[in-house]
């Protein structure tokens, strides 16, 4: 296993699309509730932040348990949490409004949480865009402070959830504390490396 | 729109005809419902009618989604907790208990009340304030005729609505974020207009559990959580009563609840609707929310005069 990355990734890929797998299933089982577009926008929406999530796992994973494949996978699954939130944003705009542009500004403008979504996905599109070896490289120390804003994502993508749902905040706020968990592990595991004499991993140079 | 009255709760009518009376509505020949005792083939025969805008009412959801995908918090917070979890109430023998300031005092068999009034089938839109929105057959009776029979004082200017309270029986009641029991108000005028249906059917059954059986409140106009669920309580009040939703938030959920596309929630746009009427929907996209859900014809002059955008 060990000496096979290239099969765990590709593993990785596949269970990547299983919630899409199983979303077009259920959709040609005609088994999507009475309201699919909602169906649709709610599933595309949870696997976002669950692919978040699980990213942002990655390096706290990398560091206890000191396991590089983790590390290998953790662009690919950044760049599936990219995938499941233009997923979620081509149904809202095109199943939902029809593609009603006018619609789409006024909301963006004056709902606040689909403002805060729109940006949550504006700012992972430079992340996507500079995820490939070659952007790494020529953006050097940069490509660090620009991939950290996947935090001001994570964020905005909870605070997205908090707001849209109608009474119980239960669920969103579990996804919110567990966002909240991996950040202050990162932290504190920053400043515990500053204060040890031990370097910090230099896993961020060796991402993809 | 016009509505006949029609037929007793025991006329059972399935699906089928139900099918073919929607391409009836789609074709404009029938105002609303009023055919279940007529055989409608013959009808299907004639040559093509001319469209009348009046009487054009919209396509009937399918009575799996009407029943199966709703809202009622009692069994949970799903859209599918409803048809999950409602089966086993028991809503036989069922009492509605009747007070306040009116001279009718105490429990009433609902079998009085549907024996005493006439039934009458409708077919009423229905917008969920979460923007989506049905077309369901419902069957009930005026809840005018109710009022009347309660004799309410002329003190009385809101009547009240609990919906029962059975933790044993609904799970979701043991569980916080809602102060149970479920209440809802109305306004006497409100109360009296033609259009509210105490509804006991729907598709011409006898009312299923998850949408609210055996007596449950429908008031066109106004947004789906206004139609209060299961009432085993209804009293008439001088002041105006404060409605679950507003308990719960009352910066998003008023009193009156209307239909009304230039008010929107403060969260979500209230212009536009996902319509639901069963088959492939994927690409049914949004359509315009009427104001007062397209029944202004009947209840805009109640509210004349009123800032709508103040008493939301």
């Amino acid at each position: 296993m060990v000496k096979t990355p290239g099969l765990i990734k590709l593993m990785v890929f596949m269970l990547c699309l299983l919630p899409l797998g199983l979303l077009v299933y259920a959709g040609f089982q005609n088994n999507l509730t009475a309201d699919p577009i909602e169906e649709i926008l709610h599933r595309t929406g949870i696997w976002t932040l669950r692919f978040l999530l699980i990213t942002l796992a990655m390096t706290p994973l990398k560091i206890l348990t000191g396991s590089a494949h983790f590390i290998r996978n953790r662009r690919q699954l950044g760049l599936f949490t990219f995938f499941y939130a233009s997923l979620h944003l081509i149904t809202y705009v095109w199943l939902d409004l029809g593609l009603a542009w006018s619609h789409f500004f006024e909301d963006v403008l004056e709902r606040p949480y689909i403002t805060v979504g729109m940006l949550a996905w504006s700012l992972m599109l430079p992340m996507a865009f500079t995820s490939n070896k070659a952007m790494i490289k020529k953006l050097g120390k940069q490509w660090k402070r620009l991939h950290q804003t996947v935090y001001v994502v994570l964020g905005l993508g909870c605070l997205h959830f908090i707001w849209l749902v109608k009474s119980d905040l239960t669920e969103p706020l579990i996804y919110t504390g567990i966002g909240l968990s991996l950040l202050i592990f990162r932290i504190a595991h920053f400043y515990h490396g500053k204060r040890s004499t031990n370097q910090r991993p230099t896993n961020q140079k060796k991402a993809g | 729109m016009k509505f006949k009255n029609t037929h007793k709760d025991n006329e059972i009518t399935d699906e089928s005809v139900y099918k073919s009376r929607r391409k009836l509505l789609q074709a404009g020949l029938i105002g609303s419902a009023g055919i279940l005792s007529s055989t409608s083939s013959l009808a299907l025969t004639l040559p093509k009618p001319k469209h009348n805008a009046k009487f054009v009412i919209d396509e009937l959801t399918t009575e799996k989604d009407a029943t199966t995908y709703n809202n009622f918090y009692e069994f949970g917070l799903s859209k599918s907790a409803p048809s999950e979890k409602a089966g086993t109430m028991q809503t036989e023998p069922w009492t509605v208990d009747i007070g306040g300031l009116c001279a009718q005092q105490g429990p009433v068999d609902l079998e009085k009340l549907t024996t005493n009034f006439q039934l009458e089938e409708r077919v009423y839109r229905m917008r969920c304030v979460e923007a989506w929105s049905m077309v369901i057959p419902w069957m009930g009776f005026k809840l005018a005729d109710l009022v009347k029979f309660c004799k309410p004082l002329s003190s009385a200017k809101y009547v009240y609505f609990e919906t029962l309270h059975d933790p044993k029986q609904m799970p979701r009641q043991n569980g916080g974020s809602i102060p149970w029991p479920y209440r809802e108000g109305l306004r006497m005028d409100e109360a009296m207009n033609e259009l509210t249906l105490m509804v006991v059917g729907m598709y011409g059954k006898k009312l299923p559990n998850q949408n609210g059986a055996p007596l449950r409140l429908i008031v066109p106009w106004k947004y789906g959580f206004k139609g209060i669920k299961s009432i085993v309580k209804i009293k008439f009040l001088d002041r105006q009563p404060v409605n679950s939703w507003q308990a719960i938030a009352a910066n998003e959920y008023g009193f009156y609840a209307n239909v009304n596309p230039n008010v929107d929630h403060p969260r979500w746009s209230q212009a536009t609707e996902r319509r639901i009427t069963g088959g492939f929907s994927l690409f049914n996209s949004r359509i315009k929310t009427q104001m007062f859900n397209g029944y202004g014809d009947y209840v805009a002059d109640m509210y004349k005069g009123m800032d709508l955008a103040r008493y939301f």
